[in-house]
């Protein structure tokens, strides 16, 4: 796993306390909103997102940049990379 | 038999504009709004139909309404799913002794789970002192929860006032508006409420549908997991009827309430004017801070459930403060917090007006009323030498 520090996002997602599959409906439902380059902060508490979420940008052609674990919860960091996205 | 139903905090019968709206959803619309196709894309644009209704209602966005099935499921929500979701930050939640036992037992659940509950306690017409509550405060405080307005007492709560406080500590507050939403003018940004419960069959709208509407940005652990409906806040599979009638129901409230309020208003100031001629009975809650429909009193020397039936035998539909309670032969919380002695509590009735009745319906109430409460006091021990001075007068002074 991939963890960074400091990243700086143009958007930020909260779904914590959410369950599966919130974490990846929420990701795509962003991810449309975004330009190419933007950054998404998805701030999630459930543990499948750490497969999930790395899994998904692999799917879609999204650059994964990495976590950053807070102390209740995750904080992953998407970056729209191309418009392979899978639902534009 | 003429019937006059003023029960109307208990339920509402469905208003015909409501019945006609759902109707489609329980039999060619049935679909499940979460499936692709077209049967569930109708069932999903009827949804995201009646969340607007539901938020113009209160003034509020969209996003911010979470249906659920009931007023009752609305509290539970807000409550444990505020102190779980905050109990990093503190394990203290503050609730007024007036409220809901859907309010009074999740915050009993929350102390058997290691949180520590504050009771505020009102003064004789049912008012929470802003004072008492900022005085409640701790460091541990996550969450306040206190009534817009009491169905047991009718009175409307300084809910502006508390949000200052709590907003002022960064506390979140919840407010319980069964009573009030759908009934008087509620406005969230305006009342500065986080959460704040509805339920859709008090505004003649279908049982089986309430809302919590949940601030944006607020973080909340939902009741109960399972799917992604509304937003994975609050699971299973939506009832579509009741949501689309809520939606209804909340769409005609808004546009008819000044309407609404004006004739309970004046029938409910007619009822009081004519109870209270009664001997030794008296108003419970605030005389002018209460809801337009909501008319509540003790009558000294008899008891409640006693008064409903003989009132139900000449057509007359009420209920009693203390109906949970009596049951176990036990006063009404909510009215021994006002001092109401247990004994005169037990001689709780309430009446709730609504627009299927008239002034002909209060003026035969009237002429009933004294007949059953003299009826009831000849029959009662409590009342022996009442009305003399003698022994055994036994009249209440603190209303």
């Amino acid at each position: 796993m991939k963890f960074v520090h400091g990243v700086k996002a143009d958007i930020t997602a909260d779904i914590v306390y959410m369950m599966c599959p919130m974490h990846l409906l929420k990701l795509e439902e962003m991810i449309k909103g975004l330009d190419q380059g933007q950054v998404l902060e998805i701030l999630t508490d459930y543990d499948g997102a750490l497969e999930d979420i790395p899994q998904w940008c692999d799917r879609t052609g999204n650059e994964f940049m990495g976590l950053d674990e807070d102390e209740d919860y995750y904080r992953f960091y998407i970056k729209k990379n191309s418009n392979k996205t899978g639902n534009d | 038999m003429r019937r006059c139903y003023f029960d109307h905090v208990a339920t509402n019968p469905l208003h015909p504009e409501v019945l006609e709206a759902m109707m489609p959803y329980f039999k060619d619309n049935f679909g499940n709004p979460l499936s692709v196709y077209d049967l569930g894309m109708m069932a999903r644009d009827a949804i995201e139909k009646a969340r607007q209704q539901v938020a113009d209602l209160v003034h509020a966005k969209p996003p911010t309404v979470v249906f659920t099935s009931s007023g009752a499921e609305a509290n539970n929500f807000a409550l444990r799913g505020i102190a779980f979701a905050m109990q990093n930050k503190g394990n203290h939640v503050i609730v007024s002794k007036v409220e809901h036992h859907s309010i009074l037992n999740a915050a009993r659940f929350l102390e058997k789970s290691g949180f520590v509950v504050t009771y505020l306690p009102v003064d004789k017409n049912g008012i929470v002192d802003p004072d008492t509550v900022k005085k409640s405060i701790n460091k541990e405080t996550i969450l306040i929860s206190v009534t817009h307005a009491s169905s047991e007492i009718g009175t409307i709560e300084p809910i502006r006032e508390i949000a200052g406080i709590a907003k002022a500590q960064g506390i979140v507050l919840h407010a319980d508006g069964v009573a009030t939403c759908g009934n008087i003018p509620v406005d969230v940004k305006e009342l500065g409420v986080d959460l704040l419960s509805m339920a859709a069959h008090q505004f003649y709208g279908p049982k089986g549908a309430g809302v919590l509407y949940v601030r944006e940005g607020l973080r909340i652990a939902p009741l109960i997991y399972g799917g992604i409906q509304e937003g994975g806040r609050r699971a299973g599979t939506e009832n579509v009827p009741a949501i689309v009638g809520m939606g209804k129901a909340a769409e005609i409230a808004a546009r008819e309430m000044p309407a609404r309020m004006e004739h309970c208003r004046q029938l409910r100031d007619a009822l009081i004017g004519g109870v209270l001629k009664t001997p030794n009975v008296y108003l419970t809650g605030h005389h002018e801070l209460r809801l337009p429909h909501h008319a509540s009193f003790v009558v000294e020397f008899i008891e409640g459930e006693a008064m409903l039936l003989m009132l139900s035998v000449k057509g007359i539909l009420s209920a009693s403060g203390s109906a949970c309670s009596s049951r176990a032969l036990k006063s009404s919380p909510v009215l021994l917090s006002l001092g109401i002695p247990s004994a005169l509590a037990q001689g709780s009735i309430v009446f709730s007006l609504g627009m299927d009745n008239s002034m002909d319906d209060i003026n035969y109430f009237l002429e009933e009323f004294p007949q059953v409460v003299k009826k009831l006091r000849d029959m009662s021990p409590f009342a022996k030498g009442w009305g003399s001075g003698g022994e055994g007068d036994q009249c209440y002074t603190g209303g």
